[in-house]
């Protein structure tokens, strides 16, 4: 320990104050542009190296804590990181460094317009995002889960078209709905009964809390993380599909999406714990929703031509699955849960990637315009091919593992029903991904599209290269991440 | 007939005080609704001026031989209020002047009409 | 020498601003009135600051106004809930007054800058007063005092609206004032005595009566008309809009509040609460009329085109969650009342700033005018955001602590308490349809073409608004001074009787 530079409270303080630094120097230097994204990429780097500094803490059980005083008398701003936490800042700090890249070619591969704010409001979203991961009360997470939904705002209606600014409505209204009507009242009910809102391993109500208020409050909890996209409270994440490609990728992969069902891990983990939870009637109604969500979503996938809200539904259906591994509540889900989160990251965010790649070179948004499109961009086509087995769950990639342990979740609680609903959805994934490769290699090419297309700028391939090893390294070398999850359920054996 | 006949004075407040009050919501005309005021107000006035009445009691002055004497304060706290009243109708007036320079007109209905709004 | 002036406190916190609104009148030098007005707001405040910190610790401080001795003189009474309001009110006048020079100068003519200031004085003296005083009837003539000096204030508008909404207003202010009257009327038939103290003392020998049931509604009533507690707010959106911006910002952040102050004082001082509460239905009666007023007031919020309109109608429903807060009847959901009196004057102060500084730049404030504002004024516009996610409700901004006290208040009294609090999210969840049609129009519309020439309005309209939005997110991150300061307020109300 003695030859690290600063301690790891700094650290974790460092890794949060990084990207707002990076967005008041983005700010300062917005006129120029190479200035301004060199910034970026160093402060997306530093930060990713300061949240990596942390992970050593964290293995040896010594995850740092900082308050910064009280918000409420009686109810610390705190945080502290834990091997969830962790998992889920390291994500998204990497795939920060990753879409920044991407996202310098495809902004400017798409000329598109107020770059500045779009960098400064990305920073402050990974700043938000990381602020979640850390938190350590249910009002830190809050605050931090709120700061992201508006950071994120501006990105969505980037575009300032009637069409982005509806979509940008919708993402915040839905968003803000759930938060405020069940989020906030939930949160305020959890410090009512259990008199804190401090995570704790194993869940933090008096053990005479009655069963009727706490399944109320566990469907408050499910609905009220709104980012966590369970139906009916998912159409944001459809809206939000006319923001730029970088931002899908941020929202699906990096930081919306993933705080949500984080959020869900997090409090079925932390202020229920697995014992009280399998005792709520209330939890098997949860689980029948997620399930529903998850082919339901599926069933919408296939429909949809756009190919961007084909991987919207896709999201959907996928953080369905976490949701239902917080829910089961027994180790093997919870350790498939807090894998899923990484594996669906990376297979996600090479999908989005694709999808901009096909936008910037081809102008093509719809799947079946891309017929034969792998003669022109063979790398982004494989990208994409890899991508989609990691969703669906194949080898040699990462969301084997997750799927795997998910369906043992299932079927050691004997939920079979949840286990013919994975395997379900499994194939509708086969169905709705596998055909847009397939056909971009083997279909016909269209005859409007014989003008010369070329693979996207190099920036998006070397972020899509990245990813794509990801994937597959996560099959490869699932051990790490598997360490980090089942530290969430020995602890918990430890304590309880 | 004790509660007609005896209580005659609170009977004139709430009559006096009703006529103030329809004037005030009920005309339309500006400066009739300041009058509706006075009256409503002028009725408070009264409550509180016979209140202070006692039998047989003189006026408040201090001198031999009167032990029985009105309550002086209602009077004192009503000349406060009449003062109180006296600014109000006056702002009242300026402001009517200042709408009929504005609007030409001080009836409601038409201010209405020409502001568009109702 | 000073100790002397040390022990006048009570009596300066009225007399300064009193005695500086002639002041004002009679020195007719430009910029002067100004100086004077500011000068004396400053001072104002420090004396606040000094009364406020001298009945911190649960003391009753009583001045005895001429030397005359409570009951039979006028008292002047300062205890943790006033001293709480009045450091409110005259901070408020401090920061009015300094967004006031440049926005005066702008919106009334020079020549009658001086009466505007000395009616301001007078309002903030009469404000004062009404928040001190200790007698019934003194309560009745500030209020007038108070009431008179801001139709003047209202008057002073640029559009000619402006008179009519001050007609109206002079209308319903008085038919309040006049209610108030007959209800001290009443009480001092029953009792002889006008001292709120001495009333507290002697009304339960006569409690039984009607006269007294009738006082308790007029004074009740009169002071819902001052309170603009729906359905009695019908005066509020149009003397809000057309003042004068500076105006605006003032009687927005302190009129209501001191009026909501008077309901405080005579329903749980003067008649008690197991009277006005047990006795008399009042606590449903406020509660329905508060949950109409949060929802009809953020309905209609949503539906107007002129933003001081907009926040005029916002202000009617956030009345309501004070008064939801009042009448949950428990400490917890007074302090949280009274919380959210000290955080929404902040947050609104703020927001009404913000479009003085628009105003000052585009003449109006119709949504048109907020066209690309967020280009063309990005200060103003980033404070107007801050003001409005306090309205919202968000996290680390007053308006979270606000709604999270009221949340909590509401949490103990089980099932009605359900009720309240999806009425409380479903007003916040209005606030976010109201706030965020403007933001979205400055932020993601180009502004036209002879408004994208606007430069960001001047820093001396600038600071003031600053200093309430930084107030905004101070107070909503370091909470325990307004917290602590709102629960002992509440306990001093509760332990009254």
């Amino acid at each position: 320990m003695e030859m690290l530079p600063i301690s790891f409270e700094k650290a974790m303080l460092m890794s949060m104050a990084l990207p707002l630094i990076t967005a008041g120097l983005v700010k300062l230097f917005g006129n120029k542009p190479n200035l301004r994204e060199t910034i970026t990429l160093t402060g997306a780097t530093a930060t990713f190296l300061s949240v990596l500094i942390l992970l050593e803490a964290v293995l040896n059980n010594n995850g740092p804590s900082y308050t910064f005083g009280a918000l409420i008398p009686g109810l610390d701003l705190k945080l502290q990181v834990e091997p969830l936490g962790m998992l889920f800042a390291l994500i998204a700090s990497f795939l920060w460094i990753i879409t920044t890249i991407y996202a310098i070619g495809y902004m400017r591969g798409n000329k598109e317009s107020n770059q500045t704010r779009f960098f400064i409001c990305f920073a402050l979203a990974i700043c938000f995002t990381l602020g979640i991961a850390f938190a350590a009360n249910l009002l830190t997470l809050f605050v931090f889960y709120e700061l992201l939904t508006l950071s994120t705002y501006p990105l969505v209606a980037h575009a300032g078209t009637e069409k982005a600014k509806r979509g940008a409505r919708i993402y915040l209204s839905i968003l803000l709905t759930t938060s405020i009507a069940f989020f906030l009242p939930a949160i305020i009910w959890t410090y009512h009964m259990a008199g804190t809102t401090d995570f704790a391993l194993g869940g933090i109500f008096p053990a005479e809390t009655g069963h009727l208020a706490l399944g109320i409050l566990l469907i408050l909890f499910c609905f009220g993380v709104g980012k966590a996209a369970l139906m009916p409270f998912h159409r944001w994440l459809p809206s939000a599909m006319v923001a730029p490609t970088p931002v899908s990728a941020l929202l699906h992969a990096v930081a919306v999406v993933k705080a949500g069902v984080f959020t869900i891990l997090k409090i079925m983990v932390f202020v229920f714990g697995a014992d009280l939870l399998t005792e709520l009637p209330a939890r098997d109604i949860m689980l029948y929703v997620a399930g529903a969500s998850i082919l339901l979503s599926s069933l919408i996938a296939i429909a949809q031509d756009n190919l961007k809200a084909r991987l919207a539904y896709s999201t959907i259906s996928q953080l369905g699955y976490v949701t239902l591994g917080a829910l089961l509540a027994i180790d093997v889900a919870t350790v498939g849960s807090t894998m899923h989160i990484a594996m669906h990251a990376f297979g996600k965010i090479t999908l989005f990637f694709c999808a901009g790649a096909i936008y910037v070179a081809a102008k093509k948004t719809e799947i079946s315009d891309m017929r034969g499109l792998g003669k022109a961009m063979p790398f982004t086509m494989f990208a994409f091919f890899i991508g989609s087995l990691s969703i669906i769950g194949l080898p040699p990639t990462g969301g084997t593992w997750s799927k795997w342990y998910l369906m043992l979740g299932s079927l050691d609680t004997g939920h079979l029903i949840l286990m013919g609903v994975l395997m379900v959805s499994s194939l509708l994934n086969i169905a709705y991904l596998l055909p847009i490769p397939m056909r971009a290699f083997f279909g016909k090419e269209a005859e409007a599209s014989k003008a010369k297309l070329k693979e996207a700028p190099w920036p998006m391939l070397l972020a899509m290269g990245v990813t794509v090893t990801g994937c597959i390294a996560l099959f490869l070398f699932p051990q790490p991440l598997f360490e980090l999850a089942s530290m969430l359920t020995m602890e918990e054996k430890v304590n309880g | 007939m004790d509660t007609i006949a005896g209580l005659f004075n609170y009977w004139i407040v709430i009559v006096l005080m009703m006529i103030g009050f329809y004037v005030v919501i009920a005309d339309s005309n500006l400066i009739k609704k300041i009058i509706g005021l006075n009256i409503f107000q002028t009725s408070v006035f009264i409550l509180y001026i016979s209140v202070a009445k006692i039998d047989g009691g003189a006026a408040p002055i201090l001198e031999d031989g009167i032990t029985n004497y009105v309550n002086p304060l209602p009077h004192v706290l009503i000349l406060t209020a009449i003062v109180v009243g006296i600014a109000t109708t006056a702002l009242g007036l300026a402001l009517i002047v200042r709408i009929k320079e504005a609007y030409n007109t001080i009836e409601e209905d038409e201010i209405h009409e020409k502001d568009g709004t109702l | 020498m000073m100790n002397l002036l040390l022990d006048d406190l009570p009596a300066l916190q009225v007399m300064l601003p009193l005695l500086c609104a002639p002041l004002c009148f009679i020195l007719r030098i430009k910029g002067l009135p100004w100086l004077i007005a500011f000068v004396t707001s400053i001072l104002t405040f420090a004396v606040s600051f000094m009364l406020f910190n001298q009945v911190a610790d649960g003391d009753i401080l009583s001045y005895a106004m001429g030397g005359w001795a409570p009951p039979w003189g006028i008292e002047y009474r300062v205890d943790r809930l006033n001293s709480f309001f009045m450091l409110l009110i005259s901070g408020i006048g401090v920061v009015a007054l300094l967004f006031a020079r440049k926005s005066v100068d702008s919106e009334i003519i020079a020549c009658k800058q001086s009466i505007f200031y000395s009616a301001f004085m007078l309002c903030l003296a009469g404000l004062l007063g009404i928040l001190i005083t200790g007698d019934a009837f003194n309560v009745f003539v500030f209020l007038e005092i108070s009431a008179l000096s801001s139709y003047v204030l209202i008057s002073f508008g640029q559009d000619r609206r402006a008179l009519t909404a001050t007609f109206q207003y002079l209308i319903m202010g008085t038919i309040g004032a006049t209610m108030i009257l007959i209800g001290l009327g009443f009480m001092y038939m029953m009792t002889g005595t006008l001292n709120m103290a001495d009333l507290a003392t002697r009304l339960p020998e006569v409690m039984n009566t009607n006269t007294i049931r009738t006082a308790f509604a007029f004074i009740v009533i009169g002071a819902s008309i001052k309170l603009a507690l729906f359905p009695l707010h019908i005066w509020l959106p149009n003397a809000y809009s057309y003042a004068p911006s500076v105006v605006t910002v003032f009687l927005a952040a302190t009129s209501t509040k001191v009026a909501l102050y008077v309901l405080l004082r005579f329903v749980f001082t003067v008649f008690g609460a197991e009277f006005a509460f047990g006795e008399m239905p009042l606590q449903h009666i406020l509660m329905f009329m508060a949950v109409l007023a949060v929802l009809t007031g953020s309905l209609c919020a949503v539906f107007q085109t002129n933003i001081k309109h907009v926040l005029a109608y916002s202000s009617i429903g956030q009345i309501g969650y004070m008064v939801i807060g009042v009448a949950l009847l428990t400490t917890t959901g007074l302090a949280a009342g009274i919380l959210h009196v000290f955080n929404h004057a902040i947050m609104k102060a703020c927001l009404f700033l913000a479009i003085g500084c628009v105003y000052y730049r585009h003449g109006s404030a119709r949504i048109e005018d907020f066209k690309g504002i967020g280009k063309t004024m990005p200060w103003t516009m980033a404070a107007f955001v801050i003001g409005g996610l306090g309205l919202i409700g968000m996290p680390l901004t007053v308006g979270f602590i606000s709604k999270w006290y009221l949340v909590i208040a509401a949490m103990e009294q089980g099932a009605i308490g359900a009720v309240t609090i999806s009425i409380i999210l479903i007003g916040s969840l209005l606030a976010v349809a109201y706030v965020w049609r403007i933001v979205e129009v400055a932020y993601f519309n180009e502004p036209t073409k002879e408004k994208a020439k606007i430069k960001e309005a001047p820093l001396a309209l600038l600071i003031p608004t600053w200093i309430m939005a930084l107030a905004t997110i101070y107070f909503g991150i370091k909470t325990d001074f307004s917290v602590i300061a709102a629960t002992n307020a509440a306990t001093t109300l509760m332990g009254a009787k």
